[in-house]
């Protein structure tokens, strides 16, 4: 099947099978790799990216549901070499380890901003439920989107 | 001059690719012609495979090839996956790349397809037709014991795979004979799944030109992989195998051990000539990663009348699963028994391991290995025997401590303890908890009704690991030093290639930390090269907390040849004695004569140019070292949680969590602290949330991420921490690892905290994980 989507936005139309998942279309065929898969019951949330606005498990969604939509990825947060302020802020607080679950945590938390610019700690930990990280224990994750908010 | 960087929290040069997107883990590579191979998994715990038809699979459009066992048997390489640690008298059953007559434990490969595409590959398993014959099954390690069990290696005549022992028995019985006080626990040590996010992966591919495999895969230890991959399961001469570590997300121990599977894709980029890549999915990984812990243990603690241990007594069936993964035979016995003094004088202890096979995934390293184990079992027998004495938590281990005046200690389970101060240590976290006030919070919650536990975790570990002939007289196939290469160029900049592999530690920015400040070289100017096989020299790899201690000082000694050479130079050069000649911040001068003076960068060019050296001196400037530790280094502190327990749901909600701990010198505390966080997460996880869950029949009942509970930001709390520092004596920076400490001190501080905030039921102890259904059915049956 033929789609169009915007991706970072850039326009794209390609040929997908049916049954292909977006993360693999955005992997596999558009060669956007920042995008990671850490599971296959969409519980780790490394796959999260911003579908029209609202962040979806990428694992989750076939690239055939995102025909027609303006897609955001971990590639497209930084805008003109300058770092986007969760970007610094994940950098600045070692909110990251291994940095496998970064993207899909960057991009939740870029959603719980849009939708809660000044989050306590509790909304925080509770906005990035979906999202698992093996490494930090979560504490300089918290630290980074409180920076983040504060700093956006 | 460059800016002091050891002990300077400076922000990780790891983290611009991480951030972007731009990192490259091993899926993310693609090379020209690639297929993908999907493996076929057994779905049986113990089976007779009678028969294995694979004709439809290969007449599915886009399917490369299919393999089974026979195809790898028949194309004459080894096949075999070796075990890395032996111990006396153990049973060596063999274990091949794929299943042939036999099925084992729920995910042992049987065949794997190659397909142009990962979606064909794995449609195609599907289409494999496999006859089993299901056998009677066993998981558990205290069954599997019993005779009559299920045997899990039908040609052995018990499932017990080997019988270690440590300590003095006699003795120990003895002092238990003559004890004031006994206390005596059953524990679950239960098994634990590791969930690096990342699942693993490789990417294979052979130059039949040259007869060389590269191999990029998610390891934590490549040149294992390597001399594993040579010698045992693949054959190929050892220079002809690359094995590369891309970024690699995560590893906790799982990334250690030679899977088939890895072996598989290379032996199939071999078969067809051209690269395979797979990918495990998460179902996969929790399957096949070697699980860890998994102990069920008896122990007794001793004391005499005025509280003083005398002796403990341990006796634990250690589950390793269907077949030893490549370390597996060290983590229950080496790496626990040798641990169970804890920080304490215990002038008498026995501990008896029966490692045991059981039709289950491999059991192997999972991060602390061995040593949470140990903690747990001293450490909740301390609690225990506090509480039957009446006393303070805290004073019991005060009382019986090992004081700072006795080091070096010999403990009577082999170790030597090199410094510690674990009173400080105690003290500094309960001041930090204010643990005076929240017992008495504790006494006002209880008047309202309301339970408050506190637990106090106070653990040592071995770290470092590990000086080479010791661990080599204890059964391990593999020394333990490590190695670097420190290269200056001609023009002053530096490059370190390090032995050790990080995946996600942040090697790239300590290291450099330590060179920049040894040479007095600007950070920007250094470079760290690991991972790679043809690019670095032989090293061991990173896990056992070893990277600072023993991979970092290797990284040391080599920049002090550098810079010794560079004095003989320099000394030449500025025609002077070389004992005249200092070296301080980058710049050799002549003492006495500042002006005298060449900066290492202006002496790194002309060792090169070589016009004008001192007798005997060779060009260049670089120097290699294989730096073998002196011993173990020893970690110790305290750790603190607090926690409410809700006595009609059950639930346990940890309020607070306090971790003291005492890694030596620190290179870079964000990091430090980083790493303490994310150990804390992993022990609380498995106090609270974790476990992993067979069946009757061996069936893995907790597959996924949705039975298996990783603790998510919501479960925890921020971490209060603080440090005290005993830099380690013998090795040349002063550290010591702090990779384990969180998770090897979080289990035994939760547990004892639900059991104190319980104790007014008479709760005496809890199965880890303490879920709500436990906590409320120990309520329940206490004190009937």
């Amino acid at each position: 099947m033929q789609i169009s989507l915007t991706v970072n936005g850039r326009p794209y139309t390609v040929d997908v099978e049916p049954r292909m998942l977006l993360v693999h279309l955005l992997r596999d065929v558009l060669d956007l790799t920042g995008t990671n898969v850490g599971c296959d019951t969409s519980q780790c949330g490394a796959c999260t990216v911003i579908m029209d606005g609202e962040a979806v498990k990428s694992c989750t969604v076939l690239a055939v549901q995102a025909d027609g939509s303006d897609i955001l990825t971990i590639e497209g947060l930084a805008k003109d070499g300058e770092l986007h302020p969760l970007q610094e802020a994940f950098w600045n607080n070692h909110g990251l380890q291994c940095g496998y679950c970064t993207p899909g945590m960057i991009m939740t938390a870029y959603h719980l901003l849009q939708v809660n610019p000044n989050p306590t700690e509790e909304e925080i930990r509770h906005g990035l439920e979906g999202n698992i990280c093996r490494c930090t224990g979560y504490h300089n994750i918290v630290r980074a989107v409180q920076e983040a908010a504060q700093r956006m | 001059m460059a800016e002091k960087l050891f002990g300077s929290a400076i922000r990780r040069r790891e983290d611009p690719a991480l951030i972007t997107g731009r990192a490259k883990y091993t899926d993310d590579l693609k090379l020209p012609n690639m297929a993908y191979a999907a493996i076929l998994r057994s779905p049986h715990a113990h089976a007779r495979i009678t028969r294995i038809d694979t004709s439809k699979a290969k007449a599915l459009d886009g399917v490369v090839a299919v393999f089974t066992a026979e195809d790898v048997e028949q194309s004459g390489v080894p096949g075999q996956i070796p075990v890395g640690w032996l111990l006396p008298n153990m049973k060596m059953p063999p274990r091949s790349l794929l299943a042939k007559d036999r099925v084992r434990y729920v995910g042992e490969a049987v065949a794997v397809v190659v397909a142009e595409d990962r979606y064909t590959a794995h449609d195609a398993l599907e289409l494999i037709e496999v006859d089993y014959e299901p056998l009677p099954a066993v998981a558990d390690p205290a069954k599997a014991a019993q005779e009559g069990a299920p045997l899990v290696h039908e040609n052995e005549p018990d499932n017990i795979a080997f019988d270690w022992e440590i300590g003095d028995k006699e003795a120990t019985d003895q002092a238990f004979a003559q004890a004031a006080h006994t206390v005596s626990l059953e524990l679950v040590n239960n098994r634990l799944i590791p969930n690096a996010v990342e699942p693993r992966a490789a990417l294979a591919d052979y130059d039949p030109i040259n007869g060389k495999l590269t191999l990029w895969m998610t390891t934590q230890n490549p040149h294992i992989h390597r001399l594993l991959m040579s010698l045992a399961s693949l054959g190929l001469p050892e220079h002809k195998i690359r094995v590369i570590a891309p970024e690699v997300g995560g590893g906790f121990g799982s990334k250690i051990h030679h899977y088939p599977d890895e072996a598989i894709v290379s032996w199939c980029a071999i078969q067809l000539g051209r690269p395979v890549k797979w990918q495990a999915t998460r179902s996969e990984t929790y399957m096949t990663d070697a699980h860890g812990r998994d102990h069920v243990t008896h122990a007794e603690l001793a004391v005499d009348e005025n509280g003083k241990i005398i002796g403990l007594r341990v006796h634990t069936y250690a589950n390793m699963g269907a077949y030893y993964s490549t370390f597996a035979p060290a983590v229950p016995t080496y790496l626990y028994g040798t641990l169970l003094s804890g920080q304490y004088e215990i002038p008498n202890i026995h501990c008896r391991v029966q490692g045991i096979f059981t039709h289950t995934t491999p059991v192997d390293a999972y991060r602390g290995a061995g040593r949470p184990e140990a903690t747990f079992v001293v450490e909740r027998l301390v609690d225990a025997m506090a509480r039957k004495l009446g006393m303070d938590p805290a004073e019991f281990r005060r009382r019986n401590f090992i004081p700072p005046d006795k080091f070096p200690y010999d403990t009577p389970v082999a170790l030597q303890y090199d410094s510690g101060n674990y009173e400080g240590a105690l003290n500094k976290a309960l001041e930090a908890a204010g643990y005076e006030q929240l017992r008495k919070e504790q006494e006002e919650a209880r008047k309202q009704g309301r339970y408050i536990g506190i637990g106090l975790s106070s653990y040592i570990e071995a770290c470092g690991i590990a000086p080479s002939a010791v661990v080599g007289a204890l059964g391990a196939q593999a020394g333990l030093w490590e190695s670097a290469i420190v290269r200056v160029h001609p023009t002053g900049k530096v490059t370190v290639y390090s032995g050790s592999s990080a995946h996600g530690q942040g090697h790239k920015t300590t290291f450099a930390q330590l060179v920049s400040d040894m040479l007095g070289v600007p950070y920007d100017d250094i470079e760290i090269i690991q991972g790679d096989t043809d690019e670095v020299q032989y090293g061991w790899g990173t896990y056992g907390s070893r990277s600072a201690a023993v991979g970092g000082s290797a990284i040391a000694v080599s920049a002090q040849k550098v810079i010794e050479k560079g004095r003989k130079i320099a000394a030449h050069l500025l025609e002077a004695a070389e004992d005249d000649v200092a070296f301080e911040a980058g710049k050799y001068y002549v003492k006495g004569a500042p002006d005298k003076s060449l900066t290492i960068q202006e002496v790194a060019l002309q060792a090169y140019l070589a016009h004008n050296l001192p007798p005997g001196i060779e060009p260049a400037l670089e120097a290699v070292s294989f730096y073998d530790p002196a011993n173990f280094t020893f970690p110790f502190g305290t750790h603190i949680a607090v926690v409410e327990v809700d006595p009609d749901s059950g639930e346990v909600k940890l309020l607070r969590y306090v971790a003291v701990d005492d890694c030596g010198k620190v290179i870079n505390p964000m990091i430090v602290e980083g790493q303490i966080h994310g150990g804390i997460a992993q022990g609380v996880g498995q106090a609270l949330y974790e476990g992993a869950v067979y069946d009757e029949n061996g069936n893995l009942v907790t597959g996924t991420l949705l039975d298996y509970a990783v603790p998510k930001a919501r479960f925890l709390p921020s971490f209060e921490l603080d440090r005290t520092v005993t830099p380690c004596p013998h090795n040349p920076l002063g550290v010591k690892g702090v990779g384990e400490a969180g998770t090897i001190a979080a289990s035994a501080a939760v547990v004892n905290a639900v059991v104190d905030a319980l104790a007014p039921f008479g709760v005496e102890h809890i199965d880890m994980p303490v879920t709500p259904e436990k906590v409320w059915r120990a309520i329940q049956g206490a004190g009937k």
